[in-house]
């Protein structure tokens, strides 16, 4: 180890690491979100349709629609995201233009997020207390109004909590990109801790990508208690 | 007035059939107070939800104000959902929105303006008492005041019968008699025709003018509440109403006691105690052996087994003490009987 980090390597790495790192964060930062984004628009509605689509759910829709739907999202939560990377090459270049480079990394990784995210919003919704949904039904609100004004915003805190997990992951996934020719945090780690065997930049890349999981992570968890309204019963009413 | 023409359900489960509704009729006069009690798994909640179609009957008619309601499609029963509200146990409000956007979703629901719907919803906070509390969400009222925020999130949309399925059953004695003074005074104030479920006959007692017994998926017994509770004629009826079953009819080993049924028919309970009195005005102090009596409205009904000491004379002493008693019936029994 102490020959692979030396103070001049570690002077020498932190120049190049102030040097690349201010637009590799920024890359990473836009294609996490702007993935996560995406991944939700996508997944959001699916893992509606999942929970109300089913058999005595606020929206029956036929079973077969059921089943392909849930095939679909296995099938592609069970691939691993290397290779569903290299898979996706004719999609990204369709929508892109092109398979390389930090925008053309977002479609992968929107393929990769959007049935985890369908997941996680089916968890929320059926997490939620069917009592509300039915005493909704009893109002006479159409499965729309159910949906919009009761199932989404009664678990907003647990969406946002799974947006967390699924920004945070989709984080790490990002990093992977590096290695088919996407920008930010990832490729450095790669190209100089796995290509050149430098690994103070590598190690200082890391430290940046978990003070952004830990700044993601503290964002979510504070937004989504702050905005839980069941919190309130602790504090004091006046 | 909502009529039950002959209502059935079986749900279909892994383990069998459940015939939860076997048939079941009823007519519910408009602004009336009806209770329907019943045994757990009697099919209540079934039946109660039937009545605004959460649950659809395999046959049978709902009428309400003369249209069936079982031939209409999901989309044309929401206006009547409307006209027919519902409260539950467990309450049942957005956690997520205050008092007063709780009780302004179903106006949502219906369309009315945003400022419309405010005025309309802190009246209706005022109305259940809770007028200071709009701005409160649900997890800082306690149960009684989410169940007033129920309320009157159930009148919003001026409906004609408010269902309620055990809406008293997670409250205190307290709370629950608070409860059922606001449904009572809205009924009166509003005439909304009430339809009440529970397993109390102490809440029937205290609102109902009309009691269904439900038993097994049919209508024991349908009448007026006295009625019924002071003379219940089926084997369901009396089970529910005398629980321990009717233990006076029959003489219990009292070291050679002489023993005396008395079965009180609605007698007057205001007056003095009467087995007291006969200590006082005779001397003869009778031992209760068994007694299973209960107060409706001012009168008494039920039945008890008294244990006379002293012999013959006593006996005939005390029987036509209170055989003067009005109505009370009296009547020896032997031990081998
Ligand atoms: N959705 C359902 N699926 C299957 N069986 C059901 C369903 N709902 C009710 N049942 C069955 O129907 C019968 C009547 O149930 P119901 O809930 O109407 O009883 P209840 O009188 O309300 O009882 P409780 O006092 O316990 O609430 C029970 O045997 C119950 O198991
Ligand atoms: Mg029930």
């Amino acid at each position: 180890m102490s020959n692979l980090i030396t103070l001049e390597k570690l002077k020498a790495g932190w120049e190049i690491f102030l040097d690349e790192a201010p637009l590799a964060l920024w890359e990473t930062f836009y294609v996490t979100v702007l993935s996560t984004f995406f991944a939700f628009v996508i997944g959001l509605p699916l893992g509606v349709l999942l929970v109300v689509g089913e058999k005595g759910g606020v929206l029956p829709l036929p079973k077969w629609l059921m089943q392909l739907l849930n095939w679909i999202i296995n099938l592609l939560r069970s691939i691993p995201f290397l290779i569903l990377m290299i898979l996706v090459i004719p999609l990204t270049r369709a929508i892109v233009g092109t398979s390389v480079g930090t925008v053309a990394s977002i479609v992968p990784l929107v393929v990769a997020a959007f049935p985890f995210i369908a997941r996680l919003v089916e968890g929320s919704l059926r997490d939620l207390n069917s009592g509300v949904v039915e005493a909704a039904q009893s109002m006479g609100a159409s499965p729309m109004k159910i949906i919009c004004k009761v199932m989404l915003p009664e678990s907003l805190p647990s969406l946002i909590s799974n947006a967390t997990i699924a920004i945070t992951t989709i984080l790490g996934y990002s990093a992977m990109g590096g290695a088919i020719g996407g920008g930010g945090l990832g490729k450095i780690a790669i190209s100089y801790g796995y290509q050149r065997y430098n690994y103070p930049v590598m190690l200082l890349t890391v430290i940046v990508l978990i003070l952004m999981v830990v700044l993601f992570q503290t964002i979510g968890t504070k937004l989504s208690v702050s905005l839980d309204k069941r919190n309130r019963g602790k504090q004091r009413h006046h | 007035m909502i009529e039950l023409q002959h209502l059935q359900k079986t749900f279909h489960t892994a383990g069998g059939d459940v015939k939860a509704l076997k048939d079941v009729s009823l007519v519910v006069p408009d602004g009336d107070i009806v209770g329907i009690i019943g045994l757990s798994g009697a099919g209540k909640s079934t039946l109660v939800r039937c009545m605004n179609l959460l649950e659809r009957p395999d046959n049978g008619k709902i009428l309400l104000g003369g249209r069936d309601l079982t031939i209409l499609s999901e989309k044309e029963l929401r206006p009547i959902r409307k006209e027919v509200t519902m409260i539950f146990q467990d309450f049942r409000l957005l956690q997520q929105r205050n008092c007063l956007k709780n009780v302004c979703f179903p106006l949502e629901l219906a369309g009315v303006g945003r400022e419309e719907a405010r005025k309309r919803g802190k009246e209706l906070l005022e109305l259940v008492g809770l007028g200071d509390r709009c701005d409160s969400y649900p997890s800082q009222l306690s149960g009684g005041q989410q169940q007033r925020v129920a309320i009157a999130r159930a009148l919003a949309t001026d409906p004609k019968v408010l269902l309620c399925d055990e809406a008293t059953s997670a409250l205190d004695p307290t709370t629950t008699r608070s409860i059922l003074e606001l449904l009572r005074s809205i009924n009166e104030k509003l005439g909304i025709t009430i339809i009440l479920i529970t397993h109390s006959m102490q809440v029937v007692e205290t609102i109902c003018r009309h009691v269904a017994i439900l038993d097994k998926g049919v209508v024991a017994e349908y009448g007026d509440v006295e009625e019924v509770f002071s003379s219940p004629k089926t084997a369901a009826a009396k089970h529910l109403v005398f629980p321990e079953g009717d233990e006076a009819a029959h003489a219990v080993d009292s070291d050679g006691m002489k023993q005396v049924r008395v079965v009180f028919n609605g007698s007057d309970a205001t007056g003095k105690p009467l087995i007291a009195t006969m200590a006082i005005e005779l001397g003869i102090s009778a031992n209760i052996l068994y007694a299973s009596t209960r107060n409706i409205g001012r009168k008494t009904y039920g039945s008890m087994l008294l244990g006379i000491p002293g012999g013959e004379a006593e006996l005939q002493k005390a029987l036509s003490y209170l055989e003067k008693a009005e109505d009370v019936t009296v009547k020896e029994v032997k031990q081998d009987e």
